[in-house]
C-alpha cells in the first residue's frame, strides 16, 4: 500500500502508522456495515404473506454497540496523542537544531538564516526565497509568521503542516531523512494566487550543507 | 383568551375569508404553502451551487483550458467559485432543504397542530431568506467579483479588501448572512415554540417521530449557533468598512478569534445539516422496513448527544491553526467521542432493516443509499478527529471527501428520499417511481465515482482550494484523476435531470395522491393530500408512537397513530 | 393566563410549559440574544486578555486611562434601572386592572429608556469630538494603550445594545398606544408581559457591559 507520498522525515512513519491503522479498523466496520446492509436488502425484501418481525430494539445490542466504538476510539486517541506530542508539543521540540525564521506572504516564502554566529536576529543572517536549503539528519526548527493572511506551511513529503498566523510567532520543526528536493506547499486560502504559492525543501548532506552556507555569508 | 385566539387565527381565516392568490401562494401564512415555497427557491439554489462546483471543477480537471461556450477560469474567479459554492451549498440549498423546507411543513402536521405558533414570523422568515438569496446572488454580478475568502471568511483575508481583490462582494456575503441568520432566528423560535407548545393530545414528547425530534433539536441549536456567526460577521463587516480592528493584527486584533468564533458556530452548524436528514431517514427506513424504529429512545438520545457534543469540538477544525498544542488534545477527545452515538445511529438503521419486510419503494432507495455513503463520511471523520492524522490531511481533498460524503451523500440523499416520500401529500399527486428509481440509481453510481476518488487524492496530499494542481510535481501523477472526477462531477449533474423533469412532470400530470400512499403511521397522512388550510378538520388523538408496524395480531401492517386502539369504542 | 394552549375545536392539546406562545416565543428568542452578547463579550475578553495593556479607570488618561466618562455612564445606567422599576411597576399595575397605573408607568419607561439612548449619543459625539473612535486620533492612541481596539470593542458592544433599547423604545411606544386605546385588560395584557421579558433582559445586559466596559 503506498497510497500517502513517499515519507522523507524522522516522524512520517509514525504518522503513517496511525493512518494505516485508522485505515484498517475503519476499513473493517465500513465492509461489515455494507455487507450487512446489502445482505439485509436481500434476505429481508419485501414478499407478500411474509411479514416484519415486531422488534422494538434490545439494550443488550445497544450497549454492544455503544461500548465497542468507544473502546476503539479511545484506542485511538491514546496512539494519536503520542505522535501528535511528538510532533506539535514545544517541550519535545528536538534541542541542537538548525534555527529557520520563515516568513509567508501573498505569495512567497521568505527563510532567514543565522549567519556564521549560528544565531537568529543578528548583522550576518541571510534571507532566502522560495527556496530552503536544510541538512540531513538534523532538526530543523523554525519560527513561522506571516505579514498579511493566515498561511499554512506544508511539505506532504514530511507529514508536517502548520498554519502561518500573522501576528503569531509559531515554532514547529522537523528532521529531513533523506537527501533530495521536495515541494512545500501553502495549504491554507490565502488569496488569488494560493494554488500557485509553492517553495522547494533542499535537503542536502551535513557537507553540503556546510559549504552552501558558507557561500551564503 | 389572546392565546385561544391566536392559534385560532388561521382556521377562522380559512373558514371565512376566500384568499386572493397572493396571500394565498406568495405572502402566505400557512406553514404548508411556506414550506412549499421553500422549496422551490432551496432547489433552485441547489441548481446554482451545482453549476459553481461544474466551472471549478472544470478548472481542476481541465486547468486553463476553455470550457465551451463559457471560456476560461481565471484564478480570482476560481477562489469566487470556491467561496460561493459552499456558501450555497450550505446556507442556501441543504439548510434550507432540511429545516426551511421540512420543519415547517412537517411539525405541524406531525404533532397535530393546525399551523406554527407564530405563522407571519414565519411568513417574514421566507422573505428573508429570499432577501439574502438575492443579495448573495447579486455579489456574483458586482465589480472586483464575489467573496473569495472561502465560505469560511478566515480573516484577516476577508477583512481587507486588496488581500482577496473582491470588496463590495465580500461585504454583501456578510450582509446576505445576516438577512439568513435572521431569517434562520425567527424559524428557530417558531418551530421550538410549536413543538413544545403545540402538540395534539396524546402527542407525548415520546411519541413525537424522529424527524420531529431531530428537526427539534436542529431548531435548539440553530437558535443558539447563528448569533455567534451573526456577531463574529458583523465584527467582520466593521473591520471592513468601518476601521475597527478585531481581526487587524497590525492594530491588535487577532485573526486566530475569527477562527474561533466561526467554528463554534460552525460545528453546530454541521449537526444543524446533517440531524434532520437523520431523523427524516429514521422515518423512511422503519415505514419501508414495515418495522419499528430499532432502539427509538437510544436514537433520540443519540441526537441529543450529538447535539450537545457539536458544541465542544469547534477546535478540530483548528489542530494546525497555532492554537495551543494541549487544546488539540481536549478537542481530539471531544470530537473522537461523537462517533459514538453516530455509530448508535448506523447500527440501529441496520437494526431496523433486520428481520423486516422491506418495500423499495423510492425514498427507502435513498434512505438506504444515505446508511451507505453516510457510513463513509462519519468513518471518515475519524481520520480528522485524530489530531496527529489531521497534520496531514487537514486542508486537503481528504477533507472535501468527507464533507461531501456527509453532506451530500448524507443530507442530499435524505432530501431526495424526502422530496420522494412527502411529495404526495404536498401537492396531491406521486411522483413516477421508475423514474424516481432511475435517478437513484444513476444518482449513487455518479455520486462515488465523483466523490470517492478523492480519498486518494487526498492522500497524495493534493491540497483544497488551489487554482491549477499540475503546478505541483508531486501533484502531476493525479491529474489523469482529476479529470476523471470532473466528468463524473459533470455527468452527476446532467443525471439530476430526470429528477427535474419528474418533479414537475409530476406536479401537473403525475397520478393522484390518494391519503396515505406509503401506508405510514404519521398524522400528516390521516388528512386529504394536500392538506387544507388549518390542516386537521378535528383536532386528533394520539394514542401511540409512529412506528408502530407489524404489530403481531394486527389486520394491517401498519396503525395510524390517532387510529383508536380497538375494543376501545 | 398560564393554561395549555386550546387548539381549535376546543381539545385541549398536550400540556406543554404551561406558558402562552408568546411568551415561550420571547424566552427562547432572548436565549439567542444571550448567545449574540456572548460573541460580542467573548471577543471583546479574548482580544483585552490577549493584548498586555488596556486602559483602566482611576487612572488619569496621560498614564494610560481611559477615556470613557464613567460618571455621566453611572447615571445613565442608573435611568435604565429605573425604567426596569417603572416597567415592573407598568406591569403590576394591569394585573390589578389598573388602567391610569399602566399608561402612568409605560409612559415613564418610554421617557427614561429614550433618555438613555439620548444620553449615549451625548456620550458618543463626546468621544468622537476627543478622538476616541475605533481609530483614535494620534494623541489619543499615544496614552491610551491599544485604543483602536479599545475603540472598535467599545462601540460595537455598546452600540448593539444601544441599538437593542432603540427598539426596545420603539416597541414600548407601540404598547403604550395600544394601553392608551384600552386593548389591554387584567385578563388579558400578554403583551405588556413580553415587552417587559425584552426591556428587562436588555437593562441586565447593560449592567453586565458597564460592568466589564467601564468598571474593570
Amino acid at each position: 500500500m503506498d497510497w500517502l507520498p513517499g515519507a522523507a522525515s524522522s516522524y512520517a512513519a509514525d504518522l503513517d502508522r496511525i493512518f494505516y491503522v485508522i485505515l484498517a479498523i475503519t476499513g473493517l466496520i465500513f465492509v461489515g456495515v455494507q455487507v450487512a446492509l446489502v445482505y439485509f436488502i436481500i434476505k429481508y425484501r419485501g414478499r407478500k404473506g411474509r411479514q416484519a418481525s415486531y422488534v422494538e430494539g434490545s439494550t443488550k445490542a445497544e450497549v454492544i454497540w455503544t461500548v465497542i466504538p468507544a473502546v476503539i476510539i479511545v484506542g485511538i486517541a491514546v496512539a494519536s496523542q503520542t505522535v501528535w506530542s511528538e510532533i506539535k508539543d514545544p517541550n519535545h521540540f528536538p534541542t541542537d537544531a538548525l534555527e529557520v525564521n520563515v516568513e509567508a506572504r501573498q505569495f512567497a516564502w521568505a527563510f532567514t538564516y543565522p549567519g556564521a554566529d549560528g544565531e537568529l536576529g543578528t548583522d550576518d543572517d541571510y534571507i532566502r526565497y522560495n527556496q530552503m536549503h536544510v541538512p540531513v539528519n538534523r532538526p530543523v526548527v523554525f519560527n513561522l509568521t506571516s505579514v498579511d493572511v493566515v498561511h499554512s506551511f506544508f511539505v506532504p513529503a514530511f507529514r508536517i503542516k502548520q498554519d502561518a498566523v500573522p501576528g503569531m510567532n509559531l515554532r514547529a520543526w522537523f528532521e529531513a531523512t533523506e537527501v533530495g528536493e521536495y515541494e512545500l506547499a501553502c495549504a491554507e486560502l490565502c488569496g488569488v494566487a494560493h494554488g500557485l504559492m509553492k517553495g522547494k525543501i533542499i535537503v542536502l548532506s551535513e557537507d553540503e550543507f556546510q559549504s552552501w552556507a558558507a557561500e551564503q555569508s | 383568551m389572546a392565546t385561544a385566539a391566536a392559534a385560532a387565527a388561521p382556521l377562522a381565516d380559512a373558514h371565512h375569508e376566500e384568499l386572493s392568490f397572493i396571500r394565498k401562494y406568495i405572502f402566505s401564512t400557512d406553514h404548508k404553502i411556506i414550506g412549499i415555497q421553500f422549496l422551490f427557491a432551496s432547489l433552485a439554489f441547489l441548481v446554482l451551487g451545482g453549476v459553481l462546483a461544474i466551472l471549478l471543477r472544470w478548472q481542476l480537471g481541465f486547468p486553463g483550458e476553455e470550457l465551451p461556450g463559457v471560456g476560461t477560469v481565471a484564478p480570482k474567479f476560481y477562489n469566487s467559485l470556491v467561496t460561493m459554492h459552499g456558501t450555497f451549498m450550505v446556507f442556501f440549498a441543504v439548510m434550507p432543504l432540511l429545516v426551511g423546507v421540512y420543519a415547517n411543513y412537517l411539525i405541524p402536521l406531525k404533532i397535530g397542530a393546525p399551523d406554527m405558533a407564530f405563522p407571519r414570523l414565519n411568513m417574514l422568515s421566507f422573505w428573508m431568506f429570499i432577501q439574502s438569496g438575492i443579495v448573495m446572488t447579486a455579489s456574483l454580478f458586482v465589480e472586483g467579483g464575489a467573496a473569495g475568502s472561502g465560505w469560511t471568511a478566515y480573516a484577516p483575508l476577508s477583512a481587507v479588501p486588496q488581500y482577496t481583490g473582491a470588496s463590495l462582494g465580500q461585504q454583501l456575503w456578510i450582509l446576505s448572512i445576516v438577512l439568513f441568520g435572521a431569517s434562520s432566528l425567527l424559524g428557530s423560535v417558531n418551530y421550538i415554540t410549536t413543538v413544545i407548545n403545540m402538540r395534539a393530545p396524546g402527542m407525548t414528547l415520546f411519541r413525537m417521530p424522529l424527524s420531529v425530534w431531530a428537526l427539534f433539536i436542529t431548531a435548539i441549536i440553530a437558535l443558539l449557533a447563528i448569533p455567534i456567526i451573526a456577531a463574529a460577521v458583523i465584527m467582520l463587516f466593521f473591520d471592513l468598512t468601518l476601521g475597527t480592528t478585531f481581526f487587524l493584527p497590525a492594530d491588535g486584533g487577532q485573526p486566530l478569534l475569527w477562527q474561533h468564533l466561526f467554528w463554534f458556530f460552525g460545528h453546530p452548524e454541521v449537526y444543524i445539516l446533517i440531524l434532520p436528514a437523520m431523523g427524516i431517514i429514521s422515518d423512511v427506513i422503519a415505514n419501508g422496513s414495515r418495522k419499528p424504529v430499532f432502539g427509538y429512545h437510544s436514537m433520540v438520545l443519540a441526537i441529543i448527544a450529538i447535539a450537545f457534543l457539536g458544541w465542544i469540538t469547534w477546535g478540530h477544525h483548528m489542530f494546525q491553526s497555532g492554537m495551543n498544542p494541549l487544546l488539540g488534545t481536549s478537542f481530539m477527545i471531544s470530537t473522537m467521542a461523537i462517533a459514538v452515538p453516530s455509530a448508535i445511529k448506523v447500527f440501529n438503521w441496520l437494526g431496523t432493516m433486520w428481520r423486516g419486510n422491506i418495500r423499495f419503494h423510492t425514498p427507502m432507495l435513498w434512505a438506504i443509499g444515505f446508511v451507505s455513503l453516510f457510513t463513509v463520511g462519519g468513518l471518515s471523520g475519524i481520520f480528522m478527529a485524530s489530531n496527529a492524522v489531521d497534520i496531514f490531511i487537514h486542508d486537503t481533498y481528504f477533507i472535501v471527501a468527507h464533507i461531501h460524503y456527509v453532506l451530500f451523500g448524507g443530507s442530499l440523499m435524505a432530501i431526495f428520499a424526502a422530496v420522494y416520500f412527502w411529495f404526495p401529500k404536498m401537492f396531491g399527486r406521486m411522483m413516477s417511481e421508475t423514474w424516481g428509481k432511475i435517478h437513484f440509481v444513476l444518482t449513487f453510481i455518479f455520486y462515488n465515482l465523483t466523490f470517492f476518488p478523492m480519498h486518494i487524492l487526498g492522500m497524495a496530499g493534493h491540497m483544497r482550494r488551489i487554482y491549477d494542481p499540475t503546478q505541483y510535481e508531486f501533484l502531476q501523477p493525479y491529474q489523469p484523476m482529476n479529470r476523471f472526477i470532473t466528468i463524473s462531477a459533470i455527468l452527476l449533474f446532467v443525471v439530476q435531470l430526470p429528477f427535474i423533469v419528474n418533479f414537475f412532470w409530476s406536479l401537473f400530470r403525475g397520478k393522484k395522491a390518494d391519503i396515505n400512499p406509503w401506508q405510514d403511521n404519521g398524522l400528516e397522512w390521516t388528512v386529504p393530500s394536500p392538506p387544507p388550510h388549518g390542516n386537521f378538520a378535528m383536532t386528533p388523538t394520539v394514542y401511540r408512537g409512529p412506528y408502530e408496524f407489524s404489530v403481531p395480531g394486527a389486520e394491517a401492517d401498519y396503525m395510524p397513530q390517532s387510529v383508536p386502539p380497538s375494543g376501545s369504542q | 393566563m398560564n393554561e395549555a394552549i386550546t387548539l381549535p375545536g376546543g381539545v385541549t392539546a398536550e400540556p406543554g410549559m404551561r406558558i402562552y406562545n408568546q411568551k415561550l416565543g420571547m424566552w427562547i428568542f432572548l436565549a439567542s440574544e444571550v448567545m449574540f452578547f456572548t460573541g460580542l463579550i467573548g471577543a471583546y475578553i479574548i482580544l483585552r486578555f490577549g493584548t498586555t495593556a488596556w486602559a483602566l479607570p482611576g487612572v488619569p488618561l496621560e498614564e494610560g486611562g481611559t477615556p470613557l466618562a464613567i460618571n455621566l455612564t453611572a447615571f445613565n445606567t442608573f435611568m435604565l434601572i429605573c425604567s426596569s422599576v417603572t416597567m415592573v411597576k407598568a406591569f403590576a399595575a394591569i394585573e390589578h386592572g389598573d388602567q391610569k397605573g399602566l399608561r402612568r408607568y409605560l409612559v415613564a419607561t418610554v421617557l427614561l429608556g429614550a433618555a438613555f439612548v439620548g444620553i449615549q449619543v451625548v456620550e458618543y459625539i463626546a468621544l468622537a469630538h476627543e478622538g476616541f473612535l475605533p481609530r483614535c486620533s494620534e494623541e489619543l492612541a499615544a496614552v491610551v494603550p491599544n485604543c483602536d481596539l479599545f475603540g472598535s470593542t467599545f462601540y460595537t458592544m455598546t452600540g448593539f445594545h444601544g441599538t437593542h433599547v432603540s427598539i426596545g423604545v420603539l416597541c414600548m411606544i407601540w404598547v403604550t398606544v395600544k394601553a392608551f386605546r384600552g386593548k389591554y385588560t387584567k385578563e388579558n395584557h400578554g403583551g405588556v408581559e413580553v415587552i417587559g421579558l425584552y426591556w428587562h433582559f436588555v437593562d441586565l445586559v447593560w449592567i453586565m457591559l458597564f460592568t466589564i466596559v467601564y468598571l474593570i
